[in-house]
This record gives C-alpha cells, sequence and structure tokens, in this order.
C-alpha cells in the first residue's frame, strides 16, 4: 500500500500528466534539432521560434531587516523586439513567499501557478505550511524535471525569496536549469540585467536595511540594468509603468500598491536627474 | 450465499448502522452572518480537524469517522486543486464538489460492505449573503441544499431546532456564534463538559470548540481558523452582549432536548461528553 504523498505535481504526474508543465510532446519540436533544421529540410526554423518567444528578464531580491523585498522590472522581449511593456514576473508563491521568473515566460508562468498550488495544497493537506527549505526544495525539482524543455530552448530560472518563519528572517534561493537551490546572501539577481544589477545592488546594499530601504535599493538595481541593458525595463512615467515590488515580512506577502512603487520610482529618477549614474560609493570602505 | 436477505433489509441494515455511528459524534452547526460562513464544532483535539479548507471560498465540516471524513476532506481538496489549476480557481464550486462527494458517498453505500459512517458539509462563501451556498451530504449520498443554517451529525435535529430560534439574516459574527454556541450547547444532565471556570453559562469553552469562518471580505484564501486569544475574545464578546439571543437560549435547548428542568444560569457546568473528534 503506498502513501499518497501530498505533493500536487506527483498526483498530477500520475492522474494527468499532459498538465504539468515541460513534460508536453516537445520532441517534435523543430527547435529540437541541432542547427534548428527540419527533419524534411524544410525552411522553418525552429530556433528563430523559440528565439522569438516572448522572455522575461531581470529580478532582484535583497533581505532586509526582518523580512526580504523582490521586485522585477515589467518588460518581456521576443529576440530583439520588446514583446510587452507591462508584463508581471513577480508573483506570490504563498503567504510568506514570493518568487520572480527569468526565461521563456509561458513556462514561467506554468510554473508559477503549479509552485502556488503545490504549496497550498501541501498546507491543506497536512495542516500546516511547508518549512521555508521545503518550498526551495520542491521548487528545485520542479525546475530540475524542465531540463529537457530548458536544453530545448524552452529553459526558466527563478527567484525565490521567503520569510522563514522558524527563524524570522528573510532568506533568498537562486536556482539554475538543472535546479538548484542555492541559498544567496543578503542580495541576488537573475535574469538578462542581473550582471548589471547586481554590481549596483553591491554598492548599495546594507546589512540590517530597512524595508523601504530595501525597496529603493531595487529599484536603484532595477534601473542601473535598464541603464545598460535593452531587455530590461525602466521605470516608464509616461505610461505609469512601474517595477513589481514585494515585501515579505513576519505579517506576511504583501506587494506594494501601485501608488507606492511609483512613488519609489518617482524618486529614483529625480535623484538620477541630478546624478545619471545613481549615487556615488566612496572610493574606500571604513570610515 | 446461506440465507437469502432482501435488498430492503440489507439497506435498511446499512443505514442504520451508518446512523448510530454518526450520532455517536457531537453535532456541528455552519451558518451564514453578514461577513461569511461561520462553522462550529465542538472538538477537543486542536489536530483532527473536523472544519478544513477546501478551496478559495469553500469550506468543509464532518463528523464521524474520522479517518473516512479525513479521506474525503483529501480527495475533495484534490478535486479543487485539480480543477483549479486545469481551469481557474473561479470554476471550483462547492455545488461541483458536494456532487462529487454525493456520488462517492452513493456508491460507496451501495457497493461497500460497510457504509461510511459519515455527515458532511460543504460551505460557499458567495459575494453577497445570497450568492452563499451551503450543502449537506449523508452518508447515503443524499445531499441536501440548506439555506441559511444547518446542523449535522448527533443529535442534529435537536441542535437544528435550537438554531432555528435563533438564526436571522445579517447577524453579526459575534451574534451568529452566540447562536451557534446557545444551540450547540449540551443538553443538561448528559455529563460535563469541562469545567473550565466559565461560570455563567454552561457552555463550551475555546479549549473544547473549532471554529472557522469563510470570510466574505477577504481576497483570494477566505478560510480561517478562529483559535487562541481571537477565540476567547469573540467568545467573551458573544456571551456578554447576547441577552436576548441567551435569554431564550436555554429555555429553547431545553424545549427540545426535554430535559426535566432548564439548566441552571450558574453553577457547575453541565454538558455532554468531551467533543472527541468522532
Amino acid at each position: 500500500m503506498a502513501a499518497r504523498i501530498p505533493s500536487f505535481t506527483d498526483f498530477l504526474a500520475a492522474y494527468a500528466p499532459d498538465l504539468l508543465p515541460g513534460i508536453r510532446g516537445l520532441g517534435t519540436l523543430p527547435g529540437a534539432l541541432p542547427g534548428g533544421t527540419l527533419p524534411g529540410g524544410g525552411s522553418a526554423d525552429g530556433n528563430e521560434v523559440l528565439k522569438n518567444l516572448p522572455h522575461a528578464t531581470t529580478i532582484v531580491a535583497a533581505a532586509c531587516e526582518r523580512g526580504v523585498v523582490i521586485a522585477g522590472d515589467r518588460r518581456s522581449t521576443a529576440g530583439n523586439m520588446i514583446a510587452k511593456r507591462d508584463v508581471e514576473k513577480v508573483f506570490r508563491s504563498d503567504e510568506f513567499s514570493a518568487m520572480g521568473i527569468a526565461g521563456v515566460a509561458s513556462v514561467g508562468l506554468e510554473f508559477v501557478r503549479l509552485f502556488q498550488v503545490e504549496l497550498e495544497h501541501y498546507e491543506k493537506m497536512e495542516g500546516r505550511s511547508l518549512s521555508l527549505e521545503g518550498k526551495a526544495n520542491r521548487l528545485a525539482t520542479m525546475i530540475r524535471g524542465n531540463l529537457g524543455g530548458a536544453m530545448q530552448g524552452l529553459a526558466v530560472v527563478p527567484l525565490f525569496a521567503g520569510f522563514d518563519e522558524d527563524t524570522a528572517v528573510g532568506r533568498i534561493f537562486s536556482y539554475d536549469v538543472a535546479g538548484g537551490p542555492y541559498e544567496e546572501h543578503r542580495f541576488h539577481s537573475i535574469g538578462s540585467g542581473s550582471v548589471f544589477a547586481k554590481s549596483s545592488l553591491k554598492k548599495l546594499y546594507r546589512d540590517d536595511m530597512t524595508v523601504s530601504d530595501a525597496v529603493l535599493a531595487c529599484v536603484q538595481a532595477l534601473y542601473d540594468a535598464a541603464d545598460d541593458d535593452s531587455a530590461t525595463g525602466g521605470p516608464d512615467l509616461t505610461r505609469r509603468i512601474f517595477p513589481v515590488i514585494a515585501a515579505i515580512t513576519g505579517d506576511g506577502y504583501r506587494r506594494l500598491p501601485e501608488t507606492e512603487a511609483a512613488e519609489y520610482a518617482q524618486r529614483v529618477v529625480d535623484s538620477r536627474m541630478r546624478s545619471p549614474d545613481g549615487p556615488l560609493a566612496p572610493l574606500l570602505a571604513g570610515n | 450465499m446461506p440465507f437469502y436477505v432482501s435488498p430492503e433489509q440489507v439497506m435498511r441494515d446499512k443505514a442504520d448502522y451508518a446512523r448510530k455511528g454518526v450520532a455517536r459524534g457531537r453535532s456541528c452547526v455552519a451558518l451564514q452572518y453578514a461577513g461569511g460562513i461561520l462553522l462550529v464544532a465542538p472538538n477537543a483535539s486542536s489536530a483532527l480537524h473536523k472544519i478544513s479548507e477546501i478551496y478559495d471560498r469553500i469550506g468543509f465540516a464532518a463528523v464521524g469517522r474520522y479517518n473516512e471524513y479525513e479521506s474525503l476532506r483529501k480527495a475533495g481538496v484534490t478535486y479543487a486543486d485539480v480543477t483549479g489549476y486545469q481551469f481557474d480557481r473561479h470554476d471550483v464550486t462547492a455545488r461541483g464538489i458536494a456532487n462529487w462527494y454525493a456520488q462517492q458517498l452513493g456508491t460507496i453505500f451501495t457497493d461497500s460492505n460497510k457504509p461510511f459512517e459519515v455527515e458532511i458539509v460543504v460551505a460557499e462563501v458567495g459575494a453577497t449573503p445570497d450568492s452563499d451556498q451551503i450543502y449537506r451530504i449523508t452518508f447515503d449520498g443524499s445531499v441536501t441544499d440548506e439555506p441559511g443554517f444547518v446542523a449535522f451529525g448527533g443529535q442534529a435535529d435537536q441542535v437544528a431546532a435550537a438554531l432555528k430560534e435563533r438564526f436571522s439574516d445579517g447577524m453579526s459574527l459575534t451574534e451568529a456564534l452566540g447562536a451557534a454556541l446557545a444551540a450547540l450547547a449540551p443538553p443538561p444532565a448528559a455529563g460535563n463538559t469541562g469545567n473550565a471556570g466559565n461560570g455563567a453559562q454552561a457552555e463550551l469553552n475555546a479549549a473544547q470548540l473549532e471554529v472557522a469562518i469563510l470570510d466574505r471580505a477577504r481576497a483570494h484564501r477566505t478560510f480561517r481558523r478562529l483559535r487562541g486569544a481571537r477565540l476567547e475574545e469573540l467568545l467573551a464578546e458573544s456571551r456578554s452582549a447576547p441577552s436576548p439571543a441567551q435569554g431564550s437560549a436555554d429555555a429553547a435547548t431545553s424545549g427540545p432536548a426535554a430535559p426535566p428542568e432548564d439548566e441552571p444560569p450558574t453553577g457547575p457546568a453541565p454538558g455532554g461528553t468531551d467533543g472527541s473528534p468522532l
């Protein structure tokens, strides 16, 4: 007699595997073939198709005093085109955690949806939430399950941030296409603009920042990413499109309302009007 | 087969067996209040729940045999989660789940030797009180739509009668809880509820109660357990405020229960057996 493990994904894998992301018949996708040629020598280029799928770009996260902040820009790109300028890439996964996605947007959204149900399903079945490590590990298994898809060009990588109720601190976990998780300390960023965002955070981050300061640092980092990475969108003051920002503390997940996000973005843009490269860091530390 | 037993007899025996099993447990109630739906069950265990969340706006309450309703609960959660994942979260309805339970229980009742000794309620909180739904499903798969309130398990008829007197549309949470507790209050001389020192009220205390609400105003997941300090506070409020409801409470409880005399408003707390998770 096999026990029913309270995992929604495992249940679905047995009950309706075609509902799971990543498992569907990718084998027939032209992009799966080396060089992107069709078996019949046709002209449709699978790699081109994959490249032109909308991709989600930059996500940043920073731990702060009794919590963690996660934020994402609003751009998704298809090749060198902007696919959507108001896409959302940061999601609540449960009351005390959130995830951001970078990579193929459609697959990413499916993962978010599945992961949300996974956490909620466990919680309802067992009458308690998974530990933060439990959630991070679960996400790793799901991402690894998509390795086949990733190798065929449907790669998606999440950034997972949550409040650890046992130790009352915010924690950040990163992944690669083969899974993970890798716990990150203090701050991290993923996606096309992550190099710039991380460098920016490196100069801006202080230990024990307040939530508000951490939000500001994240918005600054996204601004720097947008400054140098064409796939990352900056705050759009004309259309009023601002980064999605969420703070997870002991009070739970809280997405900043539009007005509040706008205010932070406005402050950053105003300061960049005076100093386009952002705040200056001292040349030497320790004074 | 050595003897012939008529199908009628088989069904009757099964029904009697199941009914007895259900009647051993204490009654539970589910009722509407202005802000949603309130579910109350006497339950001494804080871990083995009788009341649980099924989905965003749907709650579950059961009486009877724990292992049986627990397996039904888990199946219901799975049904809801798969449906919601496959389509959209709005496409999971109490009606769908109640129907599914009715099918399962009906099949088990006819096909297996031993019927499930359970009675369950599936409640869904709507955007307005008009769209709230409460379904009661019995061991043989009968499903009934219960507008407003429902009492089930144990001495359901008696509790329902007591609840009917106190129930009105648009009650506050405190009033609703007061009504539920008064209806659930064990008839005198049936045992002892415990001596938590509630003084005047011969009633269940917070440790013996499992209380949850489906909160209409909440976004996303509306199910919330009320326990600890929050429940104590509500209990105190519901006991201090409701003179009119309370005045009729004792009389009404004792009415259908037909005890020899009204329970005294003060003195040692009488009551039934502790709410075991049966």
